[in-house]
């Protein structure tokens, strides 16, 4: 008889794993990407192809300079690309695609140790510097073909500005029917994400609720008009960013309460910037403070362990 | 369903397929191996020298010490050898080996113990050379001394079976149900500080949870208690806090807060025991996995050879990729089927090479999976960490304020882990290396 095998219990396993986690992720976001094609015609298409092959193939090459185990079968650069390329606007330029796909896989995950050791969301990074780095192409938002305002304000702009004529109905809004980033216009979209992450066990169902009721409940407090907490919701990328990127296991609060706190300081955070800031949205960088803030969260929201007796 | 928030919540299948098999005694075994550490405590003392000829339930070691465990002869032969045994701990213990005459024949000295009150009763459990059965092996009598103080109101017993595959406690609730009522009157006549005897069965064993409402129906003083079939509901504290609602503090014993945990199996035994006079000889074990070729539940003398049990079940089919002694999620693995099965062993699980594959562990994503499924409201992830650590003054002190002595192994966050990361083998690592730094300590005092 051939030896037996001889390791450590326990000796099953459960079926889900990073790669089953990170293909979820990716269902979870095909709607909006779907509808960013739909909505923004090819050329959102190649936003997406050139985001997704950057962020995939430099992540290759550098596992393959540094002659370390190739991760790039794990989806987690996949996502990165995706992510990255439904938060920019239809004007991105082919090669700001690519600088920013680099930028997030390199700078922002590969060289801190690969995936679970970055600090800081890649997607989100790579965005504000884009942002910081080409604002006029990278800010604002073109609003879909089919609308015809050639308009390139975002909602949330326009109210900024005090254009609240300009705004498009909620019903548009909640189809994509607005300025923005090609993959955070199409509300329904997103929201369908979300369902499928929670049905999935992928996510807490609170996170993304609690950052958003945060927003919409502070926006209508400060400004005293419910339609206008509903643009906040709707407008800007609070459901992209919420549902997809304040989820992020690695940057966020490991335990479930760390979590919750995370989302709600992320609905301050973009509130206090949208209203009081000089940018007219608040997703990405509330997303990028509260990741540096997050081990700080984590500590403090440790649960007791059970039975277990007080330090000294 | 259930009444309060319960610990517990890991979904892992059942594989319970042998659940409505009942056990089938085997014929004598062609030999048996016997260590002499088969519990928690000191390892027994051989009394037996090699070609002595010894009776099926005849003594052949006695107790080292208060926190240890008899062992007696589980068939009728002669002692062959006395030898070296490693554990699957990898500590080494002495073992006696017994060639079966294949008569099975009982010692002439076995009579019924006299048992006419408390002490009578846990010098008998004493005798008897039980342990609990359950898998943990403490050696019952210690457990039981606890009833004198008075102070234990409580006897909670553990049914939950919450390892897959293994149904021999199904088996003891659904055929040996007289034994556990004679072992409650026992305890109600004895004891009679303990006020209530709970029953905890997960709801995966509707048949057993059915045959002990009913055996107990006239009986106020007990409650059987249906548990949520999510591992580890078998689990001493969670147990515990699952029945009683009672939490045991770091460092303590379910004693302390007025409970005694009991294997079902051990009860039936015990009572069996105070009828008959014959010790722990034997054992139901549960034989499954998916290279055996026909799962069944086999009672088996201790120390019988897991080649010769399978064989007994109908064999297995070739090739094996693992072979394991108890339940998969705490269960250890064989290093060949020669070893032999113990007091604590309730199964014996053979899967095919493909099920016995280890999966690549990846970086950690930080999901917190873990975090969520420990019982116990530990952080795995952190002491995985601990051990990168250089310095040995950051690693203690992590594992101290991460409280890892709390850890029971109990796999669930390995299990969870999407990265497959071994965590399980770090917390044991952490605890081995925190256990000496505690002995460490302790000696630097003492001088
Ligand atoms: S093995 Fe330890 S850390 Fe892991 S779930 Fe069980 S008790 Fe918690
Ligand atoms: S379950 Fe695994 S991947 Fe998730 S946090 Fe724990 S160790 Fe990391």
């Amino acid at each position: 008889m051939k030896k037996l095998i001889v390791s450590t219990s326990p000796h099953i396993k459960s079926p889900v794993t990073t790669q089953n986690i990170m293909l979820d992720v990716l269902i979870a976001l095909a709607p909006a990407t779907v509808m960013a094609v739909v909505l923004f015609g090819l050329r959102a298409l190649l936003i997406i192809g050139v985001c997704v092959v950057t962020a995939v193939v430099s992540e290759f090459i550098f596992n393959l300079i540094n002659k370390r185990k190739q991760t790039v079968l794990d989806l987690s650069a996949t996502v990165t690309g995706l992510l990255l390329a439904l938060n920019l606007p239809l004007t991105a330029t082919v090669w700001q695609c690519i600088v920013g796909s680099i930028f997030a896989i390199i700078v922002v995950k590969c060289l801190f140790g690969g995936l679970g050791h970055n600090f800081a969301n890649p997607a989100i990074t790579a965005r504000i510097f884009l942002l910081l780095s080409f604002s006029t192409t990278i800010a604002g938002g073109t609003s879909p073909q089919l609308v015809d305002v050639v308009a390139s304000a975002t909602p949330l702009a326009a109210i900024k500005d005090g254009a609240t004529h300009q705004l498009p109905s909620l019903l548009h809004m909640l189809i994509g029917l607005r300025g923005g980033a090609i993959g955070e216009v199409c509300s329904i979209a997103l929201i369908v994400g979300y369902i499928y992450l929670v049905v999935k066990k992928v996510i807490h169902f609170e996170t993304p609720l609690i950052f958003v009721a945060t927003v919409f409940l502070l926006s209508w407090l400060i400004k005293g008009d419910i339609t206008i907490a509903l643009y906040q919701v709707l407008g800007g990328g609070l459901l992209l960013g919420a549902i997809f990127m304040a989820t992020d296991y690695v940057t966020t609060p490991i335990n479930r309460v760390g979590k919750m706190v995370f989302a709600l300081g992320c609905g301050l955070i973009t509130v206090l910037i949208r209203f009081f800031g000089n940018y007219p949205e608040g997703v990405s960088f509330s997303i990028l403070l509260m990741n540096i803030l997050s081990p700080y969260i984590e500590k403090l929201c440790k649960k007791k362990a059970f039975g277990g007796a007080k330090n000294v | 369903m259930f009444s309060f928030k319960f610990l517990g919540k890991t979904h892992i299948p059942h594989h319970k397929n042998t659940a409505d098999m009942p056990a089938v005694r085997m014929p004598s075994p062609k030999e048996v191996l016997l260590p002499m550490a088969q519990h928690i405590g000191a390892p027994a003392t051989p009394i037996v020298k090699i070609g002595d000829e010894v009776k099926l339930g005849q003594r052949i070691a006695d107790p080292t010490g208060f926190v240890s465990s008899p062992i007696y002869a589980s068939v009728s032969g002669k002692v062959s050898k006395i030898e070296e045994y490693l554990r699957p701990d990898g500590s080494k213990v002495q073992a006696v080996r017994i060639v079966s005459d294949g008569q099975m024949q009982a010692f002439e000295g076995l009579t019924p113990p006299t048992v006419d009150s408390l002490d009578a009763l846990i010098e008998a459990v004493k005798e008897s050379g039980l342990v609990g059965l359950g898998g943990a092996g403490f050696p019952t009598a210690v457990k039981l001394g606890a009833l004198k103080g008075g102070k234990v109101d409580k006897i909670v017993v553990n049914g939950a079976e919450c390892e897959p595959f293994i149904t021999s406690d199904t088996r003891t609730m659904l055929d040996n149900i007289d034994l556990i009522r004679e072992a409650v009157a026992l305890f109600e006549r004895f004891a009679p500080s303990v006020k209530q005897f709970i029953f905890g069965v997960e709801a995966n064993k509707p048949s057993a949870i059915a045959k002990l409402k009913e055996a107990f129906a006239q009986n106020d003083k007990v409650v059987v208690k249906k548990l949520p079939a999510r591992y580890p509901q078998g689990a001493e504290k969670v147990l515990v806090y699952n029945t009683t609602g009672l939490v045991i503090p770091e460092g303590k014993l379910p004693a302390d807060v007025g409970a005694i945990v009991i294997n079902v199996t051990t009860l039936a035994v015990l009572a069996s025991y105070v009828k008959t006079g014959m010790p722990l000889v034997e054992r139901t074990v549960t034989v499954d996995g998916s290279a055996v070729k026909s799962p069944k539940n086999v009672i088996a003398p201790i120390g019988t050879s897991l080649a010769e049990i399978v064989e007994f079940a109908g064999g297995y089919v070739e090739p094996i990729g693992k072979a394991l002694v108890g339940g998969p999620m705490m269960g250890k693995c064989a290093a060949s089927l020669d070893e032999p099965i113990t007091k604590t062993t309730g199964s014996i699980l053979l899967f095919n090479v493909k099920d016995s594959e280890e999966k690549q562990s990846s970086n950690c994503i930080h999901c917190g999976r873990c975090v969520t499924s420990c019982p116990l409201a530990l952080n795995p992830v952190e002491y995985s960490r601990a051990l990168d650590y250089d310095s040995r003054e950051e690693r203690i002190a992590i594992l101290k304020r991460e409280k890892i002595m709390l850890c029971m192994e109990c796999g669930c966050c390995s299990y969870v882990c999407p990265a497959k990361r071994p965590l399980v083998q770090n917390n044991v690592l952490a605890k081995a290396q925190y256990r000496a730094y505690l002995a460490e300590q302790k000696a630097k005092e003492q001088k």
